[in-house]
């Protein structure tokens, strides 16, 4: 019995090493394709020229066209991933995410909103401005999906208010690029459907800022998040503060979702999607694993999709969220399939 | 069970969303001591649990954990104090129950939570304690309620409280598994001193293993005494408002209604051999007379709770020649008879002579085709 328990454990030990040293071989891998590939192919010693020098010839596309749009689209895929974790924690529900709950719909009203009000006055619009909108939208749908989830028990409700309220923000959104200039039109049109093409390096650095901060309070949150899947009334005998705890979860995801909304445009299911196969691969919902495992899993599925959203129908582009729904949605249909077969709400 | 309490209400009054439902109330428990909270459903005993443990804003008054108010105390050293086991279901995904166990550890690991080898040690010896060792390291989704209620508390018991709260931890367990828990709940109290406050619906086990019993209803504390003097079937019958049948305190069990009307036979019984018969007829609808039994007599609550008709006689003394032919002629009356007793002894002459009597005049038949007859 004791021999059987320690294997087991060891077991344990070598799928969690296996597990995050296949995300970060992953991590490095597609990041590293996504620089070799493109309308200009690069060779790797182009690459590792235009990556170490300034000067070099390759540096505009390897570090302006290429790296530009890597980091963001590592940052912003593990932000959803994380901020997808968050929510399933929350509501106690294996299918919730930014998106499906409407809550990036609503940054994404909120911030066309103000980004056509700004534009059309002749201001610029900042990282902050553009976050801070977002994260004002996202609140705004979150507040309602709220409101929604004490009334209703039962997840697939809530689910479907989430979807409704995703569809009314889109909705009104089109309403509202209706009456930009043509000249905001294109760009905002653009970024609606989601993508990491029209992100500046000085974007990335409020990125980086906003998105690791948030990691790493979550990371140190684990330890509750933990104590939280058993339930509230446990949480709350375990010495869980449940209200400051709740606000600090609302508060983390939206931050989040906001963030990836701000800079670029709804993304759809990664939220749901990575966080299944986290626990999948890892065998385990600890938060403690989960939380790295999600962010690193978010980061090599978006620089997967944004891969094939650049490359696939070169030279036209795909929209990174019609890239993440092909793949992303099969998983949420497969989740919710299982959970029928146990015997889930 | 001297010294104070070590949690106790006063004058807390309980409710949801402002609106009162039990006001004034003054319950307490000792170390070492089980409190039992009773009464129908519906008449607020999680809803005192669940306040008494915060997990319910308190309308008025205060709960005092170990000499302070609990309003004043931090979550964490709350949590070390206080465990619980509720009915709330836990989902556990993707974790084995040691894991489940080992959520007890919570308020006494750092930072992220990661378990100490003290931690792990007292993490086991709670699995070992529920006899949970089997099954420790099998998923937690994928075990009997049984084995969950059990790993539940050895949740509780890794906590190393002072005091388990128990919300009916037995109310979806079989026989085995109720004794089994209530076992090692006692050994708990017993070994290291711990208070326990817990609800149960199952009155016979309430019984036996309660210091104190609380009774819930009617939007009030209805009483707070011993065991031996909640339980009795006049009380209990009231407190549930129990109108059709009755409770036996002796056997801590319900009978069903008397079949009412004229008796259709005349059952001869003593020693406990009537009573499988007194329910077969119950069940089979027949209204029947009993006798002679005296109040010591095993049958006798039985008979009582039954028989339509019921000759007896009081506890540990022989029939008197009157209360003999009273019970022979109703015998001979009703024109059928039943004997269960398999062998009289010299203290019961007078069913004997009974006996006799029925069959010098034929009336009497066999307990198996009787029913079966019924049945018929």
């Amino acid at each position: 019995m004791e021999e059987k328990r320690k294997t087991e454990r060891n077991a344990s030990g070598v799928r969690l090493w296996l597990g995050f040293a296949l995300l970060f071989a992953a991590l490095l891998g597609f990041a590293f394709w996504n620089i070799v590939a493109g309308s200009t192919a690069l060779s790797v010693s182009e690459v590792f020229d235009g990556l170490l020098h300034a000067n070099s010839a390759h540096r505009v596309i390897v570090m302006d066209v290429r790296m530009v749009r890597i980091l963001p689209a590592i940052l912003l895929g593990g932000a959803l991933a994380l901020s997808g974790f968050l929510l399933q924690t929350f509501f106690n529900n294996p299918i919730a995410g930014p998106f499906i709950l409407g809550i990036s719909s609503g940054a994404k009203l909120v911030l066309s909103v103000t980004m056509i009000g700004f534009l059309s006055r002749g201001i610029a619009v900042g990282s902050v401005t553009l976050i801070v909108a977002s994260f004002v939208g996202a609140m705004l749908s979150m507040a309602f999906v709220l409101a929604i989830s004490y009334r209703v028990k039962r997840m697939s409700m809530l689910i479907i208010c989430g979807v409704m309220i995703g569809y009314i923000c889109s909705a009104i959104t089109e309403f509202v690029i209706r009456f930009a200039d043509d000249s905001n039109i294109v760009k905002l049109h653009d970024w609606a459907m989601g993508s990491f093409a029209n992100i500046q390096w000085d974007n990335v650095i409020v990125i980086a800022a906003v998105v690791l901060p948030a990691l790493v309070i979550t990371f140190l949150l684990s330890k509750p998040i933990g104590a939280y899947q058993l339930g509230e009334t446990y949480a709350q005998n375990m010495g869980v503060n449940i209200k400051a705890f709740r606000i600090a979860l609302i508060l983390l995801s939206g931050v989040l979702s906001a963030c990836v909304t701000a800079f670029a445009g709804p993304i759809s299911f990664v939220g749901v999607a990575v966080p299944h196969l986290m626990r999948r691969l890892f065998k385990t919902a600890k938060p403690i694993v989960m939380i790295p495992a999600c962010f690193l899993g978010g980061a090599v599925f978006c620089l997967f999709c944004d891969l094939i959203a650049r490359t696939a129908f070169a030279p036209n582009e795909l929209s990174i969220s019609s890239v993440t729904a092909v793949f992303g949605a099969p998983i949420v249909i497969l989740v919710m399939l299982r959970r029928q077969k146990e015997g889930g709400r | 069970m001297n010294g104070t309490y070590y949690i106790s209400t006063e004058r807390m009054t309980v409710g949801y969303d402002g609106k009162p439902l039990i006001e004034n109330i003054e319950i307490g428990v000792r170390r070492g001591e089980i409190l039992t909270l009773i009464g129908p459903n519906g008449s607020g005993k999680s809803t005192i649990l669940k306040s008494m443990i915060k997990q319910l804003r308190l309308i008025a008054g205060t709960v005092v954990l170990d000499g302070r108010d609990m309003a004043g105390l931090k979550e964490r050293d709350i949590a070390k104090k206080l465990a619980i086991v509720m009915t709330d279901r836990i989902k556990g995904e993707l974790m084995t129950c040691r894991d489940i166990a080992a959520t007890g550890r919570y308020p006494y690991t750092g930072r992220l939570g990661i378990l100490s080898k003290e931690d792990k040690a007292i993490v086991d010896a709670a699995i070992e304690t529920v006899h949970a060792q089997d099954f420790a390291d099998r998923p937690f989704s994928a075990i009997s309620d049984g084995q969950r209620q059990r790993i539940l508390l050895a949740r509780a018991i890794a906590q190393q409280p002072e005091i388990i709260v128990l919300d009916e931890p037995t109310s979806f367990l079989d026989v085995k598994h109720k004794l089994e828990l209530l076992d090692i709940l006692k050994n708990m109290v017993r070994e290291k001193q711990v208070a326990v406050i817990v609800s149960l619906h199952e009155l016979d086990l309430a019984e036996k293993i309660s210091d104190r019993v609380v009774c819930v209803a009617h939007n009030r504390i209805d009483r707070c005494d011993t065991p031996e003097n909640i339980f009795t079937d006049a009380y209990i019958s009231e407190l549930y408002g129990i109108e059709n049948g009755s409770f036996n305190a002796l056997f801590g069990s319900v009978e069903l209604p008397a079949v009412s009307g004229v008796p259709q036979v005349f059952v001869i019984g003593g020693g406990g051999s009537g009573i499988p018969v007194y329910r077969a007829l119950q069940r089979a609808g027949v209204p029947f007379a009993a006798g002679i039994l005296a109040e010591s007599d095993l049958d006798y609550p039985v008979a009582k709770a039954l028989a339509a008709e019921l000759y007896e006689i009081p506890a540990f003394s022989t029939a008197t020649e009157a209360a003999c032919s009273a019970a022979a002629e109703r015998m001979r009356s009703i024109g059928k008879v039943l004997c269960t007793v398999p062998a009289f002894g010299e203290t019961n002459a007078a069913n004997k002579d009974l006996y006799e009597a029925a069959k010098e005049a034929g009336i009497l038949t066999g307990a198996d085709a009787f029913l079966k007859g019924v049945e018929a």
